[in-house]
């Protein structure tokens, strides 16, 4: 063997069988890029709906009101403290308070206006409850209270609002996941795609390996490396990408984030941290779908 | 290489049938037709020993082509039985291809190089697609390719070699995993005489090593001065199985 011979064998590394790029390379890693920014931001959507939807229950459950009706001789005031007085001794009740007439004038004051609310005008009495958020008293018990005291009474324990609320939350969670979802197909649609117009323009090169007695599997798998570590290297992108945006939006909202409605933690941010992983899982699995569905076809 | 040379002239049917060693390949009745066009094999039947080195003959269009496909299995015929080392290819199970086709070394007439590949890494695919360890093989390979004349030429890409370099190299390529069957279609067809003779000779060297040599070929000078068996085709029908004399 000649020195020349020697010395390339002794630098030599196998070539990849499947050229490396391709012109439409950037323009999918690009596509796959975008999709996973918004898959990351559907996801970060989600985890603030839910965690928005979980406030506004707990906030909820950890409160009721009463309303308070005097009877016979007794003065609103007087009956809405005799109230307070028995519902304090409620187990799961942290906490009874008989709101003030100014405070329930203020309460109504929004849906009133100002000038409707005239001396001579008959004010309901209200009892503010604060319940204990691990064990918080049921109405039944309150109500129980209620009459045991003698006081005409109705208790609002806010459960309307907490299945509206609940039912909200879902749909939130469910619609961020549908979008993710949606997005994740649309990426692996696209790659699929790709993938067959690779193998389209490779096709001599697939004979050739067929007909050297490389497998379908390897084949595909070769087509499936291609496109994972592309996808990987486009889901970081992306995935970085709705990662600034999400701090972006924590840091000018403060510790309840951009608004009520919406608030981003930083623990969301790590949520974001498998989806490049995620976005190759999906290219090796469509592009290897693909690639076995054309070699099936070839014969 | 350490096989065997035997040299077998083609045998019809018949004589198949009584020979001592099984046939590397058995053509039965058989036709084959692309899509719903005219056939263009039509009622082949040989039987190729293990060892022989043939001509496949016939004008440009006569189905040479397209005999061999049916050979590696890149089309299935329309009628008829082809066995290859003793295997039914009409019902050969698609996961078995790739190890039959390994016992294969197929020269294409447009060579079929991977371009952005070397000629080392070219010639080396088949031991590649085996899963053999390249130590065991580079070796092989570099003198493989130093035989061939390409010594000097083992970090070449395809595109910047000749079409001699091309052929030795896509022939290099079709035996470096010591096929038992050698199948070439018109591998002298873009090469000067003196560059096909050396090319002829290399095949024969093959084929003493035991390798069953296919070579589909027009040049009718270059198989008459061969002296070598030779099976020629008529549009589509083979008119002529002869032995060398």
């Amino acid at each position: 063997m000649s020195d020349a011979s020697a010395a390339f064998l002794k630098g030599w590394k196998p070539g990849p069988l499947m050229p490396r790029g391709d012109a439409r390379d950037g323009g999918l890693a690009f596509v796959i890029a975008v999709l996973c920014f918004f898959a990351c931001l559907a996801a970060l959507g989600a985890l603030a709906a839910d965690r928005a939807a979980g406030g506004w229950t707990a906030q909820l459950q950890d409160s009721a009101t009463v309303l308070v009706r005097p009877q016979g001789g007794e003065t609103a005031d007087a009956a809405a403290a005799r109230a307070a007085e028995a519902l304090a001794d409620v187990q799961g009740v942290s906490e009874a308070r008989a709101l003030e007439k100014d405070k329930v004038a203020a309460l109504l004051e929004p849906w009133l206006g100002k000038e409707a609310l005239t001396d001579d005008l008959p004010m309901p009495r209200l009892v503010a409850l604060q319940l204990d958020p691990t064990h918080p008293a049921s109405a039944a018990a309150l109500d129980k209270a209620l009459k045991g005291a003698g006081v005409d009474a109705t208790v609002d324990d806010h459960s309307l609002w907490i299945k509206d609320i609940v039912r909200a939350g879902v749909w939130a969670r469910a619609a961020a996941l549908a979008v993710f979802v949606l997005t994740a197909l649309a990426a692996a649609a696209v790659i699929a795609f790709a993938a067959r117009a690779v193998l389209a323009s490779r096709l001599q090169i697939v004979e050739v390996l067929h007909v050297a007695g490389a497998r379908d599997g390897y084949i595909a798998g070769l087509l499936a490396r291609r496109f994972a570590a592309m996808a990987f290297a486009a889901g970081l992108g992306g995935a970085l990408l709705a990662a600034g945006l999400g701090a972006a939006l924590r840091l000018a909202g403060g510790g309840g984030g951009l608004t009520p409605v919406l608030p981003v933690a930083w623990i969301d941010l790590a949520a974001l941290a498998p989806c490049p992983v995620l976005a190759a899982a999906v290219a090796a699995w469509s592009a290897r779908g693909a690639a076995m569905r054309l070699l099936k076809a070839m014969g | 290489m350490s096989r065997n040379p035997r040299h077998h002239s083609p045998a019809s049917d018949t004589e198949a049938a009584s020979a001592e060693a099984e046939p590397v390949l058995r053509f039965a009745g058989v036709s084959l037709r692309y899509g719903r066009g005219e056939e263009v094999l039509r009622d082949v039947s040989f039987t190729l020993p293990a060892g022989s080195f043939h001509f496949l003959t016939g004008a440009s269009g006569a189905g040479k082509s397209s005999l061999l496909k049916l050979i590696y299995r890149a089309e299935r015929p329309s009628r008829g039985l082809i066995t290859l080392f003793g295997q039914d290819l009409s019902v050969l199970p698609r996961r078995q291809l790739p190890l039959l086709r390994r016992r294969i070394g197929v020269v294409f007439q447009d060579f079929r190089l991977i371009d952005h590949l070397s000629a080392f890494d070219n010639a080396a695919l088949p031991l590649r697609l085996a899963g053999r360890k390249p130590k065991a093989w580079r070796d092989d390979v570099a003198e493989l390719l130093a035989w061939v004349g390409l010594g000097a030429k083992l970090h070449a890409m395809p595109p910047t070699l000749s079409g001699g370099e091309k052929q030795r190299l896509a022939i290099a390529r079709a035996v470096i995993g010591q096929p038992d069957i050698l199948l070439a279609d018109e591998p002298t067809g873009n090469v000067d005489h003196d560059m096909a003779l050396r090319i002829l000779r290399l095949f024969v060297e093959l084929n003493r090593q035991g390798t069953t040599v296919l070579i589909a070929s027009h040049d009718q000078d270059l198989v008459a001065r061969s002296g070598l068996s030779e099976l020629r085709l008529d549009q589509g029908r083979l008119v002529r199985a002869e032995a060398a004399p």
